[in-house]
């Protein structure tokens, strides 16, 4: 047996902080200093020179003569590059038969079936055989009952609540199109999961190959989805959900590895003992031993699902998003505000249901007759059956009609009339102050930070946290967005990230104390966090729009609102979980609360909170593209939607990339830091 | 003796960069610095074991000491380094997949500390698992099944899920499980260690209550000794990987081979240990009056007769036949001389 000695300290372990960073200090001081004299750098090394990014020796695209020919590239951006490579899978016909695209949008075809099969059962009825569709009441008091078997009448109540508010609001079609949507592209996204995180778990290899393919997947906007989904499949309503099941199914496979990768070896054990093949261990052992694993993953796909099928409506795709998209853009915020609620009551009764589905567990029947012994079912069918012939006799029952739909509109546009004008003077400050002296330096600082120091201080960060590979890798993201074209507006993007990110730690850090001092307070606000992170992004722009219109700040406040969720959860879960032991170890040598906080508990959590703040950076830069059709502001954002404009999927993809890579930046920096600090702690 | 069911040969299992060289390059015997210096650790060096029909065979020592890993070795759930594992005459680590599949599907049960219950499936479920995925069919492998969930004391919670059972009764299950296939050898590993020692001294009974009817060859881990002196027939004492000593529990008191052995085994309660037979002196020709006890009595159970006895108290074996005398000092020594 190996006997484990005390490490030794280094010498540096035993000198002062100051002398152990003194390097990193030097940089720091450097960086500083290059940024006060930049006036000094030469003009390629402050922003990449237009010769750069135009004429890269990028490898000529040339796949033999025979399957590919080259592409033809108009210039040598990497754009261009990217395009090059999208003409190739357009019109190069494979064997002379068909393109690539023709085989996407055969595949994209399929979805129609199912999308159709639905929208005939919720909404439109089969009318080729003269079926009606279900009845309003039915499918309401289906999710009742659904809500009532997954955990009791409560959630029964919650469920049909949403359901009936969408007919009686008059958004039946509307939310029935979403629900449609959703109902189709998450068991797809969900087998997808499934399998890659079974193929991972077959081949070591094709994990290691997948992981980071996943991890950008994660990290890629919304639109970096939805531009090259436009020219393989088109427009429209598949197209949105073909993106959505894209976007949804990273988490899913992610889990999967995870979950089936975490059964108990014992259970693994056991199965082998009894017997098992290989497949059998699979399907019979590991699978269902996961199952509570895998049903986070449902529950995060079905959400992600519905926050990407609203945005999906920049591309055409049906239901409540085009809706809110459309009273947005007119400004008819009354109207946007009653499909908002739609759209919020939708997730909520998502969230909860498929929540409630993961947290069952299973009970044992006891004998006696059908309906004693599956009471739901039995329920679900006499529902059914009344709804039906109720929907035969009173045809309001069926299809309410568009006369007895209620709508609150007119009130709710007094109401937001009523805020506006109720904070308009508590916001002017805002309006006045915050662009002179805040945003337009920082936006200054940004715009004019030379990309060399950028650079060096992004890979200065990498190498002190993690060495020269991490160095490498951030260098390799930044190197990218300096040579990709785009580099002064994915500094604009930085800078309102940078702002909206300061602004959620300031507002978010204190709320996350706070909620941390007292049980009740935590649960108040655990169960806010836990509410308004399931509602999709587009949500948040309604009350910006209301409150300051379009703009920088309506964009930055956008952010804001969405991603300050991450940084009160992180910092009150982080905080309370400071083990017992410690507290009490605190307590016992006389601190006083306040001390506990700062002195025990604040040390220990700050890795944990540090990862909420990287979290409020991807969410922040999510938001930030989302936003951007209301900001104006000469970023990313605003070249995204032009190429979206203008279907130049090379060029959105390229500009995708660029967001992601700089929250990849973020995100490896802050975890390297994360982890090894909770390492030094012995938090493991 | 009759032809052990498991016959274990110079068994090795090594983790570490490459164990079969390093196990080669020393010629089979590498010493502990050895280990060291090359990063390797042997979980399981050159163990000997033989396990007899029908016995209860405990293997015990502290955690780390390798125990678990020599089971798992034997059921070849962790492949060995190096060395054999004849069971019933075949050589184990040579099987290909499929016949281990084969034989663990027959001939082989194992329970575990954990139960390693399968929590999506009711009680019956469990039970019926193993024979499932022989790919018996239902009706007959529910009706297999009842019968011992019905043996356990399970009877009328078959439709339970894993998770409304308390410790005691899953652990039922587990060994249900195993049982279903009416296994030819047995493992248990750590089986009572996860319950609370009420519940842990219960389950002991009803495992020796199932024992006495099924006569199955066992192969148990433990850490516990009272449990060890209370279900062995013969114990194997592990330390670092290796097996110190074999033998039954009281040559283990009687006479340690190591002096790990003689520390582990000095706090036992040897009233429900010793023999007359171990700790008598001769016959001292003095015998024909006085109160006699026999040979194979435990020490505790005459202790206060010997004690209440002026004179030394005659032995005879089952035959009546006089072998041997117990003097008060002897008893008194036994049970309280701390070993040496």
């Amino acid at each position: 047996m190996t006997g484990t000695a005390l490490p030794e300290l280094s010498p540096a372990g035993q000198q002062s902080a100051w002398f152990r960073l003194r390097w990193p200090l030097v940089a720091a001081l450097g960086v500083v200093l290059l940024i006060l004299f930049r006036g000094t750098l030469p003009g390629w090394a402050i922003t990449p020179p237009d010769l750069w990014t135009t004429s890269l020796p990028l490898p000529f695209l040339i796949f033999g003569d025979g399957f590919f020919p080259a592409p033809t590239i108009k210039g040598s951006s990497v754009a261009d590059w990217f395009n090059g490579i999208v003409g190739v899978l357009r019109e190069h016909e494979i064997f002379g038969l068909f393109t690539f695209r023709d085989v996407t949008r055969g595949i994209a075809g399929l979805i129609v079936w199912p999308l159709e099969f639905s929208e005939d059962l919720l909404i439109s009825g089969f009318s080729d055989w003269g079926i009606p569709p279900i009845p309003w009441v039915v499918t309401t008091a289906l999710a009742g009952i659904l809500g009532w078997y997954l955990r009791g009448w409560g959630l029964g109540l919650l469920a049909a609540t949403c359901i009936a508010y969408c007919a009686v609001f008059g958004k039946w079609e509307l939310a029935m199109t979403t629900l449609s949507l959703v109902l189709v592209t998450a068991p797809i996204a969900i087998l997808i999961g499934l399998a890659l995180g079974v193929l991972a778990l077959k081949s070591r290899r094709f994990e290691r190959a997948l992981w980071p393919v996943l991890n950008l997947m994660q990290s890629l906007p919304h639109f970096g989805y939805l531009i090259p989904i436009v020219v393989f499949v088109g427009l429209g309503h598949k197209a949105g959900a073909i993106a959505t099941i894209l976007f949804a199914l990273p988490p899913m496979a992610k889990i999967t590895i995870v979950g089936l990768r975490g059964v108990s070896e014992e259970v693994l054990e056991a199965g082998i003992m009894a017997g098992c093949t290989r497949r059998q261990m699979l399907w019979r052992v590991r699978i269902p031993a996961a199952r509570p694993t895998l049903m986070v993953g449902v529950n995060q796909v079905i959400m992600q699902c519905l926050a990407m099928v609203v945005i999906s409506a920049f591309i055409g795709a049906r239901g409540l998003g085009i809706d809110l998209l459309f009273r947005l853009q007119t400004l008819q915020l009354g109207r946007a505000l009653e499909s908002g609620i739609a759209i919020v009551l939708m997730a909520i009764a998502l969230d909860r249901l498929s929540q409630a589905l993961s947290e069952k567990e299973p009970v044992h029947r006891q004998d006696g007759p059908f309906w004693s012994v599956q009471p739901y079912l039995t329920a679900a069918g006499l529902a059914a059956a009344t709804g039906i012939l109720l929907a035969y006799l009173v045809p309001e029952a069926g299809q309410l009609p568009r006369e007895m739909t209620v709508t609150l509109a007119p009130q709710w546009d007094l109401v937001i009339r009523g805020v506006v004008s109720a904070l308009y003077e508590p916001l002017s400050f805002i309006r006045e102050y915050l662009p002179p002296y805040v945003l337009i330096p920082i936006r200054t600082f940004f715009e004019q930070l030379p990309w060399t120091v950028f650079l060096g201080a992004v890979g200065l960060c990498g190498w002190v946290l993690g060495g020269w590979r991490l160095a490498a890798l951030v260098g390799a993201y930044i190197g990218f967005i300096v040579l990709s074209g785009w580099w002064t507006e994915a500094m604009v993007t930085t800078y309102l990230v940078f702002v909206a990110v300061v602004i959620c730690t300031i507002f978010g850090f204190p709320v996350g104390v706070w909620a941390s001092r007292r049980d009740r307070r935590t649960r108040v606000v655990a169960f806010l966090c836990d509410t308004f992170q399931t509602f999709p992004s587009f949500i948040y722009l309604i009350p910006v729009v209301m409150l300051f219109q379009v703009g920088t700040i309506s964009q930055i406040m956008a952010i804001v609102v969405y991603a300050s969720i991450p940084v009160i959860r992180y910092t009150y879960v982080g905080l309370r979980a400071v083990p017992h032991s410690m507290v009490e170890a605190a307590v016992s040598s006389g601190c006083t609360p306040s001390q506990i906080l700062w002195k025990v508990r604040m040390p220990l959590a700050f890795p944990e909170i540090m990862l909420g703040v990287n979290q409020t950076i991807m969410f922040g830069l999510f938001m930030v593209m989302i936003a951007g059709f209301i900001g104006g502001n000469f970023d990313l954002a605003r070249e995204i939607f032009k190429a979206k404009a203008q279907n130049d999927a090379g060029l959105g993809l390229l500009l995708a990339l660029c967001v992601a890579f700089l929250g990849l930046t973020a995100d490896r920096l802050i975890s390297a830091w994360a982890s090894r600090r909770k390492a030094q702690l012995g938090l493991t | 003796m009759a032809e052990p069911v498991i016959l274990c040969r110079d068994l090795w299992k090594i983790y570490g960069p490459e164990p079969t060289k390093f196990l080669a390059r020393h010629d089979s015997k590498p010493t502990p610095e050895q280990f060291e210096q090359s990063g390797h650790i042997g979980a399981v060096q050159d163990v000997n074991l033989d396990v007899q029909p029908g016995e209860i065979l405990v293997i015990m020592g502290l955690s780390g000491s390798g125990k678990s890993t020599i089971v798992r070795c034997l059921s070849r759930l962790i492949e060995p380094t190096h060395g054999q594992v004849i069971f019933q005459g075949t050589d184990l680590l040579k099987a290909t997949e499929k016949e281990m599949i084969e034989i663990r599907r027959h001939k082989m049960g194992m329970v575990f500390q954990n139960f390693a219950l399968l929590p999506h499936r009711t009680v019956i479920d469990n039970v019926a698992f193993p024979l499932e995925v022989q790919g018996v069919d239902r009706a007959k492998r529910h009706e297999r099944a009842l019968e011992i969930i019905e043996l356990v004391g399970l009877k009328g919670r078959e439709k339970y899920y894993p998770r409304e059972l308390s410790g005691g009764q899953q652990q039922r299950v587990g060994i249900a499980r195993s049982l279903a296939v009416e296994p030819d050898v047995w493992f248990l590993d750590e089986p009572f260690s996860a319950l609370d020692p009420l519940i842990r001294r219960e389950m002991q009974d009803e495992f020796l209550r199932l024992q006495n009817l099924l006569h199955k060859t066992i192969i148990f881990i433990t850490h516990d000794f009272d449990e060890t002196v209370r279900l062995a027939d013969r114990i194997a004492i592990m330390y670092e990987g290796r097996i110190v000593q074999l033998g039954t529990a009281e040559e283990l008191v009687t006479k340690p081979a190591t002096d790990y052995v003689r520390a582990f085994t000095r706090d036992i309660p040897k009233a429900k240990l010793l023999t007359v037979a171990s700790v008598m002196g001769p016959a001292d020709g003095n015998h024909s009056d006085g109160p006699a006890v026999s040979d194979d009595q435990l020490i505790g159970d005459v202790a206060g007769l010997v004690v209440g006895h002026d004179r030394p108290v005659t032995v005879r074996n089952g035959s009546g036949s006089v072998v041997g005398s117990l003097t008060r000092k002897q008893v008194v020594d036994a049970l309280f001389a701390n070993g040496s």
